[in-house]
């Protein structure tokens, strides 16, 4: 197993999805089931080889970098940028849970093609996305960061444009009238891309500055950490290259007040668009914080803490309280993840080991959870052919089955004791109590805290006003004496692994720990000095 | 009197020989197919000695000076920057023939003279990636003119290609006017032409003011050869009335040649008064990224689109360039990030113009509204379409990205205000420059085909093999050049060692 070890087991985990993409694209359209099991196949040898992954994974040395490309692989070598990917307690359950969402996307895909139909391209658009979401989890030098974190935007806003929402929508401001799904698709794009455009300029002020401690310039992670842990980089350089750093990673979160793109681009996506883009895309924010911002620059992430956790609570207040306005399914899910991404960036900002774990298993959960809850309003509104709360009621009794992952969904996602998504909520509000101690800003972060768990109301809150709105009451006289079909077999296929992960991760949150716990307190050492 | 070096000139000789024998093809035989191929096997046998040169160390046969080959008393210089730009300019001839063999036999105009054109344009951009003096140099970069004028004409029934025709040459010979106005005070003042030799004088010239206005008049006819804002409005017009292969040579060749030679210009002839043209390139750069971008948004037709996107794009090139200079930073780096740029520039601008032409004769319109619904009739050209602009939008993983990256590390690395603060304008250009090349995407992915459009007739039609050889081309290096731009990023570093021989 040597060259499994030997970064070719995560090389292929990366770039096996696109080898596919380019396999499937060749097949003429007219074969569509050669297609669909072309995909199929390709992500589901990835998962193999990324639950192979996490099966040799080293978890008593989970701080250290595993089945990783030498650090000094060559790849642009006028500007000193290396191939170098490799896995640690961190990113692992990312990895994996990229892997996952790409197999349940493509089951749950099989006889729910949104219009216009071509799955040729949307599969290939899947696996491209699948490339793009795993390297940028184990790439650990910037340039290939860069690459991956921005290879996601195009199948994405393809996925948007083409077999996206076409309703009508008017535009703020300038009032055009615009399709909801070119809107959508663009503001997504340009959002992004004007985020990371200064994340990368972020990039390269490191690249020259680390000329001065290391002798070369340098794009690994790794060195930079080490140099940034010593205080190589300070003042208003620090400053601006945080700065930098800060929109490409909040856009991506996405945090209050840049989090506009998101409703519109959950809503407007077609529903496995918006799985992946819950369940992995945002998590690409959170993770550059926790990889970059944080371990390089640790004195800025000092400065900047109290901003990040105010607008971290912000965030979960505004995101409940936009929930609890909405009267489509969708759109409500997408004000959640608001909520929730704040929860994970009220942990980071913390700047603890318990804040950051409480971070990584928020985001593993949210993206099982918020994933379930996207496939659920899809398929629903596959049925109904509206998300319109005002119309919907009754699901209980037309669909039972369905009412009930609706309402274990919710639950789960409302953060229930024992399901995944309490660990996330319930550790970012202790950490807050103790933030680092060096920042000497307890009082703050206690604040934060309470208005914190009072987000934790409003988001059971708004999550019982939305099953007292779907799941309960009698059905409306439109639906009475229709048939629905309850949840089918390829649903099931997609949707149960999804459940089992969040009863999993909730009663044995060790699962997650297990691969971080180490990993954290190791970052949170080097950087702040425990 | 040395020997004369015929190695290092055989890419001008059998550019030169394939000039004529294009044209005395074409007079005896009456089947205009072989002019075609005359010119295109000569554009192509003219990468053998390229190769043969750029590589000559590790080869047997060929005679190593050790040194870079100086010819005709150093007016004449190949070297590493000298071969890759000819490398460029010859695959950009290639490709246009390649574009313009399936385009003009759907028009009924001339063709062997318009192979005959084409290659001398081409011959007239190799000489020039070589021609360090100002003679050499003008002379060089009027045959790429020159060429150019008679070509943006070609379709001599079209009002439009006349108009474009004339103001291109009006405003070709303005340009050539200017700049031989600054020459000639260059000229009188260092008493010599070549740029060495220009260069080493520039200190104790009489009167540093006269000096200052030759070197704003050569800047100044170069700005418009290279159609860099305020001096760009004639590109939009000449860009929609010449035939589209031809403009597709226009915005990769003819400016390119002028790129090629306002880099050997500034940095070879001029680098005592870096001070002076740093700033004015810097604004030039400015100016050029946010006009262009700003005006294309609007733009409906794809042609001009793309003119207004290739002023842009020179103002990402000319960015470092700029920034370098005026704050007397180390040159190496932006020379090295605006010819690497030059290159992925080449490669995708030739490819966004195949795909283009392509779906222009089959829909028979360049207005983007005709466009939309592409994906249903022509799923593969639509999806070449769309990696080629996104590729000139920078995106990652297509080559345009790493073009940008160049430029944004080669500004920041200047380390003054003066490159932090273009790289923030480059920055914000890179996002206004999404929305337009997006409305390709959106028409041809986004939208239903329109009700009059015969897609079932549009479905069958075949790309011509020449043109889709072309596409297929640039796509492949578009990725591969996206995937490891070390290659490109090489180029531009074998090609700045000049530099290093200049002491810069």
């Amino acid at each position: 197993m040597d060259w499994f070890e030997n970064g070719w087991g995560l090389s292929l985990i990366v770039f096996l999805p696109v080898v596919g993409a380019a396999i499937t694209l060749a097949i003429p359209k007219a074969r569509e089931s050669m297609i669909k099991w072309t995909a199929l196949v390709f992500s589901l040898v990835t998962l193999a080889l990324a639950v192979l992954l996490a099966v040799q994974f080293d978890y008593s040395n989970a701080d250290t970098y595993q089945f990783g490309t030498a650090i000094d692989t060559p790849w642009i070598e006028a500007i000193n940028a290396h191939f170098h990917i490799a896995v640690d307690g961190i990113s692992l359950p990312m990895v994996v849970l990229s892997a996952l969402i790409t197999v349940l996307v493509i089951i749950y895909s099989w006889n729910h093609w949104p219009e216009p139909h071509n799955p040729k391209l949307l599969l290939a658009f899947v696996l491209i996305l699948a490339t793009g979401m795993t390297g940028t989890f184990v790439a650990l030098d910037l340039v290939l960061f860069f690459l991956f974190f921005e290879v996601v935007l195009l199948p994405m806003y393809f996925m948007i444009g083409i077999w996206g929402d076409r309703g009508i929508r008017e535009v703020p401001i300038v009032k055009w009238k615009m399709e909801m799904r070119l809107y959508a698709s663009l503001k997504f794009f340009v959002f992004t891309l004007a985020g990371s455009a200064f994340m990368l300029l972020g990039f390269l002020a490191l690249y020259f500055r680390s000329a001065d401690v290391l002798g070369e310039r340098s794009f690994s992670m790794i060195e930079l950490s080490e140099i940034g842990a010593a205080g190589a980089f300070t003042g208003t350089f620090a400053f601006l290259v945080f700065l930098g750093l800060f929109l490409g990673f909040a856009v991506k979160v996405p945090m209050w007040p840049v989090h506009t793109w998101l409703p519109d681009a959950h809503t407007a996506a077609p529903t496995i668009g918006s799985v992946i883009l819950a369940a992995i895309l945002l998590k690409l924010g959170t993770y550059g914080f926790i990889r970059i911002a944080l371990p390089i620059l640790p004195a800025e992430a000092e400065n900047w803490a109290w901003f990040i956790g105010l607008l971290a609570v912000i965030g979960i207040i505004y995101g409940s309280l936009a929930c609890l306005a909405q009267t489509d399914v969708k759109r409500l899910i997408a004000y959640s993840s608001v909520g929730h991404m704040g929860f994970v960036m009220l942990g980071i900002a913390t700047l603890t080991d318990v804040g950051i774990n409480a971070a990584v298993i928020g985001m593993v959960a949210h993206g099982l959870i918020t994933g379930l809850l996207f496939f659920i309003a899809g398929s629903m509104a596959h049925r109904y052919h509206t998300r319109d709360m005002g119309r919907l009621g009754g699901n209980m009794v037309l669909m039972p089955k369905m009412g009930l992952l609706l309402g274990f969904a919710a639950m789960a996602s409302l953060g229930l004791p024992a399901l995944a998504g309490f660990w996330g909520e319930f550790m970012a509000l202790m950490a807050s109590f103790n933030p680092l101690e060096s920042l000497g800003q307890d009082g703050l972060f206690r604040g934060f805290m309470v208005v914190g768990a009072v987000g934790t109301v409003l988001t059971a809150g708004y999550m019982l006003y939305m099953l007292r709105n779907v799941n309960f009451g009698e059905p409306a006289d439109e639906w009475v004496g229709k048939e629905f079909h309850d949840v089918d077999r390829s649903e099931w296929l997609a949707w149960a692994p999804l459940v089992i992960g969040t009863i999993a991760i909730g009663i044995f949150p060790k699962i997650i720990f297990g691969a971080t716990n180490d990993a954290v307190i190791g970052l949170v050492e080097r950087a702040f000095g425990g | 009197m040395n020997p004369i070096d015929y190695h290092a000139l055989l890419p001008e000789i059998i550019l030169a020989a394939t000039v004529l024998l294009t044209l005395g093809v074409d007079l005896i035989t009456r089947r205009k197919s072989l002019a075609a191929i005359t010119a295109i096997v000569g554009s192509f046998a003219a990468f053998v000695p390229i190769a043969t040169l750029a590589f000559c160390d590790s080869l047997e046969f060929c005679t190593s000076t050790g040194a870079d080959r100086v010819l005709f008393g150093g007016s004449f210089v190949v070297d590493g920057y000298a071969l890759v730009l000819k490398g460029m300019f010859v695959f950009a001839g290639f490709v246009v023939l390649m574009i313009s063999v399936g385009y003009l036999e759907s028009d009924r105009y001339y063709e062997g003279e318009y192979y005959f054109l084409i290659v001398s344009a081409v011959l007239g951009a190799v000489v020039m990636a070589s021609s360090r003096d100002f003679i050499s140099m003008i002379v060089a970069l009027e045959v790429v003119s020159g060429s150019g004028f008679l070509l943006a004409g070609w379709r001599k029934g079209d009002p439009k290609s006349n108009e474009a025709a004339l103001k291109f040459f009006i405003i070709g010979v303005l340009a050539l006017a200017l700049m031989v106005f600054g020459v000639s005070l260059l000229y009188g003042l260092t008493g010599t032409q070549l740029f060495s030799g220009i260069a080493a004088a520039s200190a104790g010239v009489e009167s540093m003011a006269l000096f200052n206005l030759g070197v704003i008049f050569v800047l100044l006819g170069f700005a418009f050869k290279i159609s860099a804002v305020p001096f760009h409005f004639w590109t939009p017009d000449v860009y929609e009335g010449s035939p589209p292969a031809v403009t597709a040579w226009l915005s990769v060749g003819s400016k390119g040649a002028g790129f090629v030679g306002l880099l050997s210009v500034c940095y070879l002839a001029l680098p005592t008064v870096a001070d002076l043209w740093g700033p004015v390139l810097w604004l030039v750069a400015a100016l050029s990224m946010t006009v262009g971008n700003i005006v294309a948004i609007k733009q409906t037709h794809v042609i001009r689109l793309l003119g207004f996107s290739s002023i842009a794009q020179a103002g990402f090139m000319l960015a470092p360039f700029g920034a370098a200079a005026a704050s007397g930073a180390n040159l190496g780096e932006a020379f090295s990030a605006t010819v690497t740029y030059l290159v992925i520039y080449a490669v995708m601008n030739l490819g966004a113009f195949a795909a283009v032409i392509i779906i222009g004769m089959r829909v028979g319109s360049y207005e983007l509204d005709k466009w939309s619904g592409m994906n249903r009739y022509a799923p593969g050209v639509a999806l070449t379409l769309a990696m080629m602009f996104m590729s000139l939008a920078g995106i990652p993983p297509l080559a345009g990205w790493y073009a940008k990256f160049a430029m944004f590390t080669a500004t920041i690395g200047v380390g003054s205000w003066w490159g932090y603060s273009i790289a923030i304008i480059a920055a914000i250009n890179a996002v206004i420059a999404f929305v337009y090349y997006s409305k390709i995407i959106k028409s041809a992915f986004f939208d239903a085909a329109p009700a009059e459009l015969d897609v079932k007739a549009l479905e069958g039609e075949m790309v011509p093999g020449p043109m889709g050889f072309a596409l297929g081309l640039s796509t492949v290096g578009v990725l591969v050049l996206g995937v490891f731009p070390g290659l490109a990023a090489n180029l531009g570093e074998f090609s700045s060692e000049i530099l290093a021989a200049v002491g810069l």
